[in-house]
C-alpha cells in the first residue's frame, strides 16, 4: 500500500510564499503529474514531499506514517532528477547499489535487485560503464533503476524528460508508461509539458501560483476545466476566449452576446447570474470550423497560418479584434489577409464567470 | 576526407594553378617561420646558455678563491657532491618537507574548504582571509613567523604556552624541520584552499540531494561524493605545490640558514651554500644538475600517479 496524503501544507522562503496550503490524495498506483507554469510551485511541492525541503506548515501521510519532519531517505521514496544526478565516479552497477550498500543491505541481495533493476530497464550491458560513457536516455534508464532497487513506496520525478531531444523524449515518455504499468507504482511526476501530462497521468494536478487550481483525469481537465485559468493551460494551442455579455438565461442555458455582435445559447446553469453581467466564453481550435463568408457564425481576416502537415492552425481576427484559433485540416489553402467565415457548435463553449470559474454545464456529453 | 581523395582532388586542378597554390603555401610556411623565430631563439637562448654554461662549470675546477685553476675535472664534482655528507641529509630533507607540507595542506586544504563551503554570516571576508597568506612575501612570512610567532621569549606560542604554565619551546632550536614544515604550509595552504573551494563550487547539488535521498549522511555525502569529485583538484594541487616545494629556500634562509648542522637544508639550500657561501662553483653546477635530475624522476612518478586522473574524462 502507498496512498501519500497531504494536509494543508505551506512552504514559503522569507517572505515569499511559495505552496499556498497543498491538500492533496495520492491513491496507491496512482501515476500523478503535478503541471503548471514555470515558478507555480510545483518542483517545491515534489521536493518537500522528497524532505529536500522543510514544509513551513502542515503535514505530509504515507500510508498513516506521518513523514513531514522525517529525514528523505527515510521516506521510502526516490527521486528520479532532471539532471539525473547520477554519481560521476561510480559504474552504473555502483551508481544503483549505492543506496542500499548505505543501508547495510547484504551483497547478494544487493546482486539480485541490482540485476532485476537492470533487466527491467534493459541495462544488463551497460553495468560496468560509467555515466559518462552513457547516452542521455541511457543515463535517464540509470536514474530511473537507482530508483527501482529501493522498492520505494512512491517514486518522484522532477523533470526527468526535459534534458532529452524531442524524439528521445517521446520514446521515454513511452518507456516511463510502460514502466508504471509493470511496477504497479505509486507515481508522483512534475513536468511544465501538458502533453506529458495529458499522456501518462492517471490524475492531473495543476498548479498555479503557489495553490491547486483543479485535480481530475487528462479528460476532465479538457472537457471540464474548473476555471480559465485550467482551460487556457491545458490544450494545444491554447482555447480561444472571448469577451461577452448575459442577455437571458432560462433552464435551458444562458444567452450570451458577444463584442462581435454575435449572438449564441450555451448550455450552462444560469443561477446566480443577472442579466448584463460580462462572462469570458471559450472555445478550443479543434471545436470551430473554417466555413465560407456568409455562412459563418462569425467574419474573420485571416493572420497567420502555421501548416504542421496532418493540421493548419489559424489565428483569425474578428471585427471586434477577438483572436480566435481554429484547427483545420492539413490541406487548408487559405491565406493571410483571407476574409472566412467561423462556425461552432454552442455546446462546445465554455462560459466562465467574471471571478474566472467555469459555470456549470446542464447536460454533459463528454 | 582520406589522402587519397585529397590527390584526386588536386589533380583535377590544372597544372599552374597547382603550381601556385603549392608556391603560396610554401611562402606561408616560411613566413610564418621567420615570425615565430625571434620567440624561438630566445628561448632557445634562454634555455641553452645557462644549461651548458652549467653542464661545463660541472665539469671543471671551479672554485671563487682559486681563480685561474680552472682545469677540467671531469665528473670528481659529481663524486663530491654525491659523498658530501650533507647531500644525504639535503634528500630527507627534501623529502620530509615536500611531503608533510603536501600532507598539511591537502588534508587541512578539504577540510576547510568544505567547512567555509557551507552558507554562513561573513562566509566572504573569512574565504579573503584564508587566502591572504598566499599573497605575503615567503621572506617577509618567514621573518613573522621567527620573530612573532615562534620566539621563545616574544612570540606569541611562548606566550600562549606560559599561559598554560608550560615551558616555551624553541623552536628554531629543538624542531627546527617542524617549524619550516609549519611555515611552509601557512603559506601553502591558501594555494589548496582556493583550488578546492572553486573545485567544491562546482559540485552539482542534485548528486548531493541524490545521495541524500539514497540514505548518505554527512560523513557518506563527503567520503563517497565530495572527496571523490575532489580527487582531480587534489590532483593538481599535488603536483602544482611539489614543483613550487622542491625549490624551497627563502623559509629556510631567512630562519635557520639551513642549521643546526644540516637539520633544515634541502637540497636547494646546500647548493647555495657550497656556490655562495663555500664558493665552490664546480660543485654547486653538479649539484643543480643532479638536483634536476631527481625532480625529472619524481615528476615522472607523480605524472604516472596523478597524470592519467589528470586525462580521464
Amino acid at each position: 500500500m502507498s496512498n501519500l496524503t497531504i494536509k494543508n501544507l505551506k512552504k514559503s522562503y522569507a517572505d515569499t510564499e511559495i505552496l499556498k496550503g497543498i491538500n492533496l490524495d495520492i491513491k496507491d498506483h496512482e501515476f500523478v503529474v503535478f503541471v503548471g507554469p514555470s515558478g507555480c510551485g510545483k518542483s517545491t511541492l515534489l521536493r518537500t514531499i522528497a524532505g529536500l525541503e522543510e514544509a513551513t506548515s502542515g503535514n505530509i501521510y504515507l500510508d498513516e506514517r506521518e513523514i513531514t519532519d522525517v529525514a528523505p531517505a527515510k521516506r521510502d521514496l526516490a527521486m528520479v532528477f532532471q539532471t539525473y544526478a547520477l554519481y560521476p565516479h561510480m559504474t552504473v552497477r555502483k551508481n544503483m547499489s549505492f543506496a542500499l550498500e548505505l543501508a547495510g543491505t547484504n551483497k547478494s541481495e544487493i546482486e539480485t535487485k541490482v540485476n532485476e533493476a537492470a533487466r527491467i530497464l534493459e541495462l544488463q550491458p551497460l553495468l560496468d560503464r560509467k555515466p559518462k560513457e552513457l547516452s542521455g536516455g541511457q543515463r535517464q534508464r540509470v536514474a530511473i533503476g537507482r530508483s527501482i532497487v529501493r522498492h520505494p513506496k512512491v517514486f518522484l520525478f522532477d523533470e526527468p524528460l526535459s534534458n532529452l531531444d524531442a524524439a528521445l523524449r517521446v520514446q521515454m515518455r513511452l518507456e516511463l508508461a510502460r514502466l508504471h504499468h509493470d511496477l504497479n507504482a505509486t507515481m508522483i511526476y512534475v513536468t511544465h509539458d501538458q502533453i506529458e501530462a495529458m499522456t501518462l497521468a492517471d490524475k492531473v494536478v495543476v498548479l498555479n501560483q503557489g495553490h491547486i487550481e483543479q485535480v481530475g483525469t487528462p479528460m476532465e481537465l479538457y472537457h471540464r476545466p474548473a476555471n480559465q485559468f485550467v482551460a487556457g493551460f491545458m490544450g494545444m494551442p491554447k482555447m480561444s476566449f472571448l469577451p461577452g455579455q448575459i442577455i437571458a438565461g432560462d433552464n435551458s442555458g444562458l444567452q450570451v452576446q458577444l463584442a462581435s455582435g454575435s449572438k449564441l445559447e450555451v448550455p450552462v446553469r444560469a443561477e446566480g447570474l443577472t442579466k448584463g453581467s460580462t462572462i469570458t466564453l471559450g472555445i478550443r481550435p479543434e471545436h470551430i470550423q473554417v466555413t465560407d463568408q456568409q455562412e459563418g457564425r462569425f467574419k474573420g481576416r485571416l493572420d497567420v497560418t502555421e501548416h504542421l502537415g496532418s493540421d493548419t492552425f489559424c489565428y483569425v481576427q474578428t471585427s471586434a479584434k477577438e483572436t480566435l484559433t481554429v484547427r483545420t485540416p492539413g490541406d487548408f489553402s487559405g491565406r493571410f489577409g483571407d476574409t472566412v467565415g467561423l462556425n461552432f457548435d454552442a455546446a462546445h463553449c465554455h462560459l466562465f464567470g467574471s471571478d474566472g470559474r467555469s459555470l456549470e454545464r446542464i447536460q454533459s456529453n463528454f | 576526407m582520406s589522402l587519397s581523395t585529397v590527390e584526386t582532388l588536386s589533380s583535377r586542378t590544372t597544372g599552374s594553378q597547382d603550381a601556385s597554390i603549392v608556391s603560396i603555401a610554401k611562402k606561408n610556411a616560411r613566413v610564418s617561420r621567420y615570425m615565430v623565430s625571434p620567440s624561438v631563439l630566445v628561448l632557445l637562448l634562454w634555455m641553452i646558455v645557462p644549461l651548458s654554461m652549467t653542464i661545463y662549470f660541472s665539469l671543471i675546477r671551479y672554485n671563487l678563491l682559486y681563480p685561474g685553476e680552472n682545469e677540467f675535472v671531469g665528473f670528481e664534482n659529481y663524486e663530491f657532491f654525491l659523498t658530501d655528507e650533507g647531500f644525504f641529509a639535503g634528500m630527507g630533507n627534501t623529502l620530509l618537507l615536500v611531503g608533510f607540507t603536501l600532507l598539511i595542506t591537502v588534508v587541512l586544504g578539504v577540510l576547510i574548504s568544505v567547512l567555509v563551503n557551507k552558507a554562513f554570516w561573513g562566509r566572504g571576508i573569512v574565504r579573503v582571509m584564508l587566502i591572504s597568506p598566499f599573497f605575503i612575501m615567503p621572506t617577509v612570512n618567514a621573518l613573522v613567523w621567527k620573530n612573532l610567532l615562534l620566539h621563545p621569549v616574544s612570540g606569541v606560542f611562548a606566550a600562549v604556552w606560559t599561559f598554560f604554565g608550560a615551558e616555551p619551546i624553541d623552536w628554531f632550536t629543538h624542531y627546527p624541520l617542524t617549524a619550516i614544515i609549519m611555515i611552509v604550509s601557512w603559506q601553502w595552504l591558501p594555494f589548496a584552499i582556493l583550488i578546492l573551494m572553486t573545485a567544491l563550487q562546482s559540485l552539482d547539488q542534485e548528486q548531493q540531494e541524490a545521495a541524500r535521498l539514497d540514505g548518505a549522511g554527512p560523513w557518506a555525502l563527503f567520503y563517497h561524493i565530495t572527496l571523490p569529485h575532489l580527487a582531480r583538484p587534489i590532483a593538481v594541487v599535488v603536483m602544482i605545490e611539489t614543483i613550487f616545494l622542491l625549490s624551497i629556500f627563502a623559509e629556510i634562509f631567512t630562519t635557520t640558514g639551513g642549521g643546526p648542522g644540516y637539520e633544515t637544508t634541502n637540497l636547494a639550500y646546500l647548493i647555495y651554500s657550497q656556490a655562495l657561501l663555500q664558493f665552490d662553483v664546480g660543485l654547486a653546477s653538479a649539484g643543480g644538475l643532479i638536483a634536476v635530475l631527481l625532480a625529472n624522476i619524481a615528476a615522472f612518478f607523480l605524472v604516472r600517479m596523478i597524470g592519467k586522473n589528470l586525462t580521464e574524462a
